[in-house]
C-alpha cells in the first residue's frame, strides 16, 4: 500500500512538472555533484550563460526563445537515462551529456526516437561515420584525434623520431578511457614506441600503485585520460615522484583549471590536448558581461568564467545555437523539430567568418560537416599551464591528426556496429 | 473491522494452507495484479518505464534474491551487484553467440550460469559466518568487476569495453533494444517478477526454507536435527544468486541497453540492494517489494517535488536528495529496525482491531 501512495504522489509530480512545450528545449545533463563535479560544473554553466546570452542579447534564435532543462546525472547512467527520457517529451531538439558511459546509453536511442546527440570531443569515437550514426555528430575532434594529436606533439618536441620511448597511459577504467588505447596501439606500430596501460578505476581517488610503477618504470612520457577527482590527483601523485611535468600531457579532459591548481607551483610545465582555444581574450566575454553577468543570470556561482571547461561549455552551446540556426534556414520556420536539427547539424558549416561575427575569432577550427563526416576536422592543439600566471596557453597550434591511421579504425568500428546493431548504411552521395 | 479471520472458515487443507489466508488480502492482491497487468501497460509511457517501473521491477528481484540468502538463510553477501555482472554479461554472450535462442531462455541460462558462480562463491561460508562471509563476497565484488573489465572476451572485444545488447524479438515484437515499447519492457519484468516472486514465496513455506530458517536462527542446532548445512547454504546462495543474476541479466538487456561493468554493477549496487533488504525487512517477500520501491521510487520523487515542482536548482536538489533519503534511512531504522514489512503487519494488526483500541 506504502508504494501505491508513493506512486500516487509520484504522480501528481510528474503531472506538476510537465511545461508546455514552445521555445526551442536544449537539455542538459549536467552533474554539479559527486566525484566529477570538477568538470561538470564549468561546462554546465557555460552551456547554460552562452543561451542566456542569445535570449538577452538577440531575443533568442529567429524569434524562439532558447530553453535550457538542466538535468542532475551525477555522472551516473542510470540517472542520465532518466533524464533523457524526463526531458525528451519536452520537445528536447539535441543532447549533449558530456559523458561517454551515457552516450552509449543514449546512441540507440538517439535513432529510435530521432533526436540528435552531439558529443564534442568525447562518446563514440566512430560515431564521425555519418552513414552508420545518422543521428549522433562528434566534431570538432574525437579522442583518437586527441591521441594522434598527443602523439604529433611528442613528435614535434623529438624532432620527428620517437622510436625507443616509452609511453605509459593513465586512463579512468571505463569506456572512456579505453577508447584512446586501439589508436595508441596502432600508431605505436607505426612510430616503434611502447605503451604501457595503467587503468585507475571509479572515481580515481586511489593511484598510488599506478604512480608507483610509473616510478618505478619511469616512461619517458606519461598520458592521461582522466576525468573529474581523478585528475588532480593524478597531477598531484606526479609532483609528488618529481615526474617532470612537461612530459605529462593530458586529454582535454584532464586540462582544466580545477585539474591543476590543487598541485600548486609544481604542475607548471603540465600539459594538456584541446580543441578550441583558451583564455576570456575574446569579443563574446564582453556580451557576456554586459547581457549575462552584469544582469545577475549567471549559471551557477559564476566563479568558473573564462576556464577551460567553461568555454568547452560555451562552444558546446555555440555549436547547438549554430546548428539550430542552420536548421531554421533549411526547414523556412523557427520552430524546428529534433529531426530538423539533425538536418541542420549536418549541414553545419563553421567558417572563421562565422567564428569572427559570433566574437569567438580563432577560438576553434573551421570545418564542415556533411553526411560521411560527423567528425570536423579533428584538428588538435596542445595547451600548457602556467601555475604562476594561473593560465593556461596554446603552445601548439590546431594541426591535423593522423587520419591515415584514425580513418581505418573509425571504418572498423563503425561497421562492427552497424552489423551489431542491425542498423542499415545510408548512402552519402 | 478489516482483516477478519472471523467468518473465514477453511474446510479444506488446501484452502488452510493457501498463500493469503485472510480474504481481504486475498482480494486485495488480486486486485493489484489485475491493475499492474490489465491496467498500467495501457498507461505506462517512456519515462515512466524507464525511471520508476522497469527499475523497480528489477531490484525487487534482486532484492528477492538477496533476501533468501541473508534474510532466511543468514549468510551476509556484499557480492549482488557483481553477481548481477555475471548475469549481465552471460546474457550479452548468449545472445550474441545464439542469436537465435529465445529471450526467456536467454535469462533463465544466465540465472542458471550465475547460481553455479554464486555457489562457488557461497563455498567459504561452510567454514566462516557473519561479517567474515560479508568480507569473503566482497572479495567476488571485486574480483567479478576486475575480471569482466580485464578479459576482453566478456565484452567480445569492443574499444570501449561496453557491452550493448541487441535486437530480440518475439512474436515480431522487440523487447531488447531502443525500438522496444515501454509497455513492452514493463511487461516483460513484470511477468518474470510475478512468477519469480511467486516460487520464492512457496520455497520459503516449504521445506528448503524451513531448513534455510533453521541455519539461520542456529546452524549447530540445525544439524543435529538434520539440517544438512551443506545442503542448505549452498542451494540458498544458488538460488540466490540465480534471483540476482535474472535481475543483472534483465538491468544490462531490458533497462540499460548498455553497461561498463565498473560503474552500473560497482559496490554502490551490491549496497542499496543490501539496503533494500534491510529497509523492506528481512525475510520477508513482501519487504522485498518494499524496500526496492522505497530505494528506487524515493529518489525520483523527490527529484520531481524539489526540480520540478520547485523549481529549486538541480545541484541543491541534488545535495538534498541525499541527505533526505539518509534521514529518513536512519529514522526509519531507529522507529522500525524490522523494516517496512514490520511496520505493515503492525498496520494490519491495528486494522484488524480497529475501530475498537482492544
Amino acid at each position: 500500500m506504502k508504494s501505491l501512495k508513493i506512486a500516487a504522489l509520484a504522480v501528481g509530480a510528474v503531472a506538476l512538472a510537465a511545461p508546455a512545450f514552445a521555445d526551442l528545449v536544449f537539455p542538459s545533463l549536467s552533474y554539479r555533484t559527486g566525484p566529477y563535479a570538477a568538470g561538470g560544473i564549468p561546462y554546465a554553466d557555460g552551456y547554460q550563460d552562452y543561451m542566456t546570452l542569445i535570449n538577452e542579447r538577440d531575443g533568442g534564435l529567429g524569434g524562439e526563445k532558447l530553453k535550457v532543462v538542466e538535468c542532475e546525472t551525477g555522472y551516473n547512467t542510470q540517472k542520465g537515462v532518466e533524464c533523457y527520457e524526463g526531458t525528451k517529451g519536452q520537445g528536447a531538439l539535441l543532447y549533449q551529456p558530456l559523458s561517454t558511459g551515457i552516450t552509449y546509453q543514449l546512441i540507440p536511442k538517439s535513432q529510435a526516437d530521432e533526436i540528435p546527440i552531439l558529443t564534442m570531443g568525447y562518446g563514440r569515437t566512430s560515431a564521425a561515420n555519418g552513414a552508420v550514426f545518422k543521428y549522433v555528430f562528434n566534431f570538432p575532434a574525437n579522442y583518437w584525434a586527441g591521441a594522434s594529436g598527443i602523439v604529433n606533439h611528442l613528435l614535434d618536441i623529438n624532432g620527428g623520431d620517437i622510436s625507443g620511448k616509452s609511453l605509459a597511459l593513465v586512463y579512468h577504467n571505463s569506456a572512456y578511457g579505453k577508447e584512446p588505447i586501439r589508436t595508441l596501439e596502432e600508431l605505436s606500430k607505426k612510430h616503434g614506441f611502447s605503451v604501457t596501460l595503467l587503468p585507475v578505476d571509479h572515481p580515481g581517488q586511489e593511484q598510488k600503485s599506478q604512480w608507483l610503477q610509473i616510478r618505478r618504470e619511469r616512461p619517458d612520457y606519461v598520458l592521461m585520460w582522466g576525468w573529474g577527482v581523478m585528475n588532480s590527483v593524478a597531477i598531484q601523485e606526479a609532483a609528488n615522484i618529481n615526474f617532470p611535468m612537461e612530459n605529462f600531457i593530458g586529454i582535454w579532459w584532464s586540462g582544466s583549471e580545477n585539474d591543476v591548481r590543487p598541485a600548486g607551483a609544481a604542475a607548471t610545465g603540465y600539459k594538456a590536448a584541446t580543441f578550441h582555444n583558451v583564455g576570456k581574450d575574446y569579443p563574446i566575454f564582453d556580451d557576456l558581461q554586459k547581457y549575462v553577468f552584469d544582469k545577475g543570470m549567471t549559471a551557477g556561482a559564476g566563479d568558473q568564467i573564462g576556464t577551460a571547461i567553461y568555454n568547452r561549455g560555451l562552444y558546446a552551446a555555440m555549436m547547438a545555437v549554430e546548428g539550430a540556426r542552420k536548421a531554421q534556414e533549411l526547414a523556412g520556420h523557427a520552430a524546428i523539430t529534433p529531426q530538423e536539427m539533425r538536418d541542420g547539424l549536418e549541414n553545419l558549416e563553421i567558417s572563421e567568418e562565422l567564428m569572427n561575427n559570433l566574437g569567438m575569432p580563432n577560438f576553434g577550427p573551421s570545418f564542415k560537416v556533411s553526411c560521411s563526416n560527423h567528425g570536423g576536422s579533428g584538428d588538435v592543439g596542445i595547451q600548457q599551464w602556467d601555475a604562476a600566471a594561473g593560465t593556461w596557453s596554446l603552445i601548439s597550434d590546431f594541426a591535423p591528426v593522423d587520419m591515415e591511421v584514425i580513418q581505418p579504425l573509425i571504418e572498423e568500428d563503425s561497421a562492427a556496429y552497424a552489423a551489431e546493431a542491425g542498423v542499415e548504411v545510408r548512402s552519402c552521395n | 473491522m478489516y482483516y477478519r479471520e472471523a467468518g473465514d472458515f477453511k474446510t479444506s487443507y488446501r484452502a488452510d494452507q493457501q498463500n493469503f489466508p485472510i480474504r481481504f488480502d486475498r482480494i486485495h492482491f488480486w486486485v493489484m495484479m489485475a491493475l499492474a497487468f490489465g491496467v498500467v501497460p495501457f498507461f505506462i509511457n517512456d519515462y515512466w518505464a524507464n525511471a520508476v517501473f522497469v527499475p523497480f521491477l528489477i531490484f525487487a528481484i534482486a532484492t528477492l534474491g538477496l533476501n533468501l540468502l541473508t534474510g532466511y538463510c543468514g549468510q551476509v553477501s556484499l557480492g549482488s551487484a557483481g553477481f548481477m555482472a555475471v548475469g549481465a554479461y552471460a546474457s550479452y554472450k548468449l545472445m550474441t553467440s545464439f542469436p537465435e535462442l529465445n529471450f526467456f531462455v536467454v535469462i533463465l541460462l544466465s540465472g542458471g550460469i550465475t547460481a553455479l558462480v554464486g555457489t562457488a562463491f557461497g563455498l567459504p561460508s561452510l567454514r566462516i559466518k557473519g561479517f567474515y562471509l560479508a568480507v569473503a563476497t566482497l572479495a567476488a565484488q571485486f574480483f567479478l568487476v576486475w575480471l569482466f573489465n580485464k578479459v576482453p572476451w566478456f565484452y567480445n572485444n569492443s574499444a570501449s569495453g561496453q557491452i550493448s545488447v541487441p535486437r530480440r524479438e518475439m512474436f515480431g515484437i522487440p523487447i531488447t533494444g531502443p525500438e522496444t515499447a515501454a509497455s513492452t519492457k514493463y511487461l516483460v519484468c513484470l511477468v518474470i517478477v510475478f512468477v519469480l516472486g511467486f516460487v520464492a514465496r512457496n520455497l520459503t513455506r516449504g521445506r528448503i526454507g524451513r531448513s534455510w530458517m533453521a541455519i539461520r536462527d542456529m546452524d549447530f542446532a540445525a544439524e543435529i536435527i538434520g539440517v544438512d548445512p551443506l545442503r542448505a547454504k549452498l542451494s540458498a546462495f544458488a538460488i540466490s544468486s540465480f534471483y540476482i543474476g535474472i535481475a543483472g541479466a534483465l538491468f544490462f538487456s531490458v533497462y540499460l541497453g548498455a553497461v561498463e561493468v565498473g560503474e552500473a554493477f560497482g559496490i554502490n549496487n551490491s549496497f542499496l540492494i543490501l539496503f533494500m533488504v534491510i529497509i523492506g525487512g528481512l525475510g520477508s517477500i513482501y519487504g522485498s517489494f518494499a524496500g526496492a520501491a522505497f530505494l528506487i521510487l524515493m529518489p525520483v520523487l523527490l527529484k520531481n517535488v524539489l526540480v520540478g515542482g520547485l523549481g529549486w536548482p538541480s545541484d541543491l536538489a541534488a545535495h538534498l536528495e541525499f541527505m533526505i533519503m539518509g534521514a529518513l534511512i536512519i529514522i526509519f531504522l531507529i522507529v522500525e529496525p524490522h523494516g517496512l514489512a514490520r511496520l505493515w503487519a503492525v498496520t494490519k494488526q491495528k486494522l484488524r482491531l480497529w475501530p475498537f483500541p482492544y
